[in-house]
């Protein structure tokens, strides 16, 4: 088990560096932001200036010396625009961000799985029909379109929930966090679901077919034969059975509920990293996106490790061979 | 004769597919007397499997019992809810698989997978659920039960699985096990071994048997009566040495000449031409008659009626195998 993490860690530590490299020079070739900082009628000496204070004058291996210096001290720069530490002003979003995909993630499983199973289970059912039809709206539908119907009909017209903004915010073990008030979860809720839906219809899928075809299995008919109830057969042979893809794809799949937040939290006006990010290509803000991808690529190694961890623990033929190496 | 532990009678299982009926099962009869080891024989698709899951009420949409009655220990098992069922399955009436890689569930420990068997009946502690366990691996011949106990599917072999499943069908005592083709996924070997467990235990505890398979020399060697199945219907049964020296029905000649065994160096083995017919369009005659080396105009007319003879010999035929020839 020890060997097999550290092994993977060794993964994890090539390709943070393969992505150092890209994400640099993704961003050099964008273009050249002294010109998104100096007023537009300034003079060629003001503009020398401004690309000496930040030594966009050097050559691109110095420049990419630099910046790898400060990747290894945890900075990547201070924000153009907003003038402090990017890192900083990343890691201030990122709980909100972070208590969005995590909430997103509870409803799709909360959601999808029981539906899944279901629909699985009873293929010919008229509600199966229904929710399948239903996870193919969920996957095809626009993200920002589904958003904009939710406020109108939640928020508009039914008055239930607020349509913007995050709710009070309450500091536990230094992290803020609305998840402690009933205002902290109106707010929630809305964005959470249309950041949900997609992986919803992904997990009642999922589900589905991993319930079918588990349900023809013989251990099922074995377990049926040694006279075990409906609900232990599929709370316990079935669901343990399926849960092993379900983990995995959930788990790379938040990674990028964290990542594509970007449209909920622009149509939510959510205080997250995503909104963060919209505004740093926008200014070309180097630094922040540099930070920003950094972030996510930490974000979605580390998760794949934890998968890969939880995978084996739920699938005792993985473990066996996690010890033998 | 002791009351029967299975009377099966005129059983029906017929399945509504899209392409029309498919008649599985057509009007089997059959009995199981305490302790007895009865051999259902037949190629596959004669409707031996479905016959098993009928009477363990396993059968799902799109198939469904559709006439009969299956009478264990006197009482009639058809038409019960799924609840009453499932108080029988388990207790009075074990079944096990003939694939072991796949009857044990891969991701549950095999105490799990014994001591919820034990829970589905009975309330008893943990303790005591375990001790079951241990005590029914031991029973089945598993070395160091205790540790054996935590451990998973895959740490054992195909043979150690099966016993296994043995142990998990015996944990009740059932008056019935339901055997479907248990050894045929194993080595010869080990076939032999589970063949004399299974003969043992059941002897042991009084538990009658129906072994299904197609194997003769394993009914030849375990079974007390066979019933030999062919396109949903038993055509011939009686005791195993009456059917296997002087059979009578044209299909179980012709089983007995396709034992590599049986013929004599050097020729060629017997062989039935043809294959088994598509259960959804029976010829209206004899089901047989096709591939029956035997056939004559009669066998074409109908269905050939059961002719029954002394010790619970029957057969369906009108044109059996003479004397002569069957030797």
């Amino acid at each position: 088990m020890l060997a097999f993490v550290i092994r993977r860690l060794a993964q994890a530590f090539f390709v943070v560096v393969a992505m150092v490299v890209l994400v640099f020079f993704g961003t050099y070739v964008i273009g050249d932001p002294v010109w998104m900082m100096v007023p537009g009628d300034a003079t060629q000496e003001q503009v020398e200036e401004v690309r000496r204070t930040f030594g966009f004058d050097q050559p691109v291996y110095m420049q990419f010396l630099t910046f790898l210096g400060d990747v290894l001290r945890g900075e990547f720069g201070r924000s153009y625009v907003h003038g402090s530490s990017a890192i900083g002003l990343i890691l201030d979003r990122m709980p909100a961000t972070l208590e969005l995909a995590l909430a997103a993630l509870i409803l799709a499983i909360v959601i999808g799985i029981p539906l899944g199973l279901f629909a699985g289970l009873k293929p010919d059912h008229p509600v199966s029909r229904g929710i399948m039809a239903v996870s193919i709206l969920g996957f095809s539908l626009p993200t920002f379109w589904v958003g904009l119907m939710l406020i109108m009909l939640f928020s508009v017209m039914l008055g239930w929930l607020p349509a913007t903004g995050r709710g009070p915010v309450i500091s536990i073990l230094g992290i803020e966090t609305s998840l402690f008030s009933l205002e902290g979860w109106r707010h929630l809720f809305l964005p959470a679901l249309n950041l949900a839906l997609l992986k919803i219809s992904l997990v009642i899928r999922l589900t589905r077919s991993g319930a079918r075809e588990a349900s023809l299995q013989d251990y099922v008919k074995f377990a049926r034969a040694k006279g075990l109830s409906p609900r232990r057969i599929i709370g316990v042979h079935i669901l343990k059975n399926i849960m092993i893809p379900i983990v995995t794809v959930l788990g790379l799949e938040f990674g990028s509920l964290v990542a594509f937040s970007v449209v909920t939290e622009t149509i939510f006006a959510w205080p997250g990293m995503g909104k963060l990010l919209l505004e740093a290509i926008q200014r070309l803000d180097r630094p922040l996106i540099v930070g920003y991808v950094m972030v996510v690529v930490l974000l979605f190694v580390t998760i794949n490790l934890i998968v890969d961890i939880l995978y084996s623990a739920l699938d005792p033929r993985v473990r066996l061979t996690g010890s033998q190496s | 004769m002791a009351e029967p532990v299975l009377a099966v009678d005129n059983l029906a299982t017929h399945f509504f597919t899209r392409d029309g009926v498919v008649k599985s099962v057509d009007g089997v009869s059959f009995t199981v007397a305490p302790g007895e080891v009865l051999g259902l024989v037949g190629e596959s698709g004669s409707g031996k499997s479905v016959t098993g899951f009928s009477i363990m009420g396993l059968i799902d949409p799109p198939g469904r019992i559709v006439s009969g009655s299956i009478r264990l220990k006197g009482e009639e098992l058809v038409g019960r809810t799924e609840a009453e069922m499932r108080a029988v399955r388990g207790r009075s009436l074990a079944m096990i698989f003939q694939d072991p890689m796949m009857t044990l569930n891969p991701v549950l420990r095999i105490d799990t997978q014994m001591m919820e068997a034990v829970h589905a009946h009975e309330k008893v502690s943990e303790k005591a659920a375990r001790d079951r366990a241990v005590q029914a691996l031991a029973q089945v011949g598993i070395p160091s039960p205790e540790e054996r106990l935590s451990a998973y599917p895959h740490q054992f072999s195909g043979g150690m699985r099966q016993r296994v499943a043995i142990a998990i069908a015996l944990i009740h005592r059932p008056a019935l096990i339901i055997a479907d083709e248990p050894t045929t996924a194993l080595d010869v070997t080990i076939q032999s071994q589970i063949l004399a467990e299974v003969q043992k235990l059941c002897a042991e505890s009084g538990t009658a048997l129906v072994w299904i398979t197609h194997d003769l020399a394993v009914v030849a060697g375990l079974a007390d009566r066979v019933a030999v199945m062919y396109a949903g219907r038993i055509v011939e049964q009686g005791r195993v040495d009456d059917v296997l020296d002087r059979p009578l029905h044209p299909y179980t000649h012709g089983l007995i000449g396709s034992v590599p065994g049986e013929a004599m160096p050097g020729k060629r083995l017997a062989q039935i031409p043809g294959s088994t017919p598509s259960l959804g369009r029976l010829p209206p005659g004899c089901a047989f008659e096709p591939r029956c080396s035997r056939a004559v105009e009669a066998c074409r007319a109908g269905a050939p009626p059961l002719a029954e003879g002394p010790q619970g010999r029957a057969y369906r035929c009108i044109n059996p195998v003479p004397a002569e020839e069957a030797a």
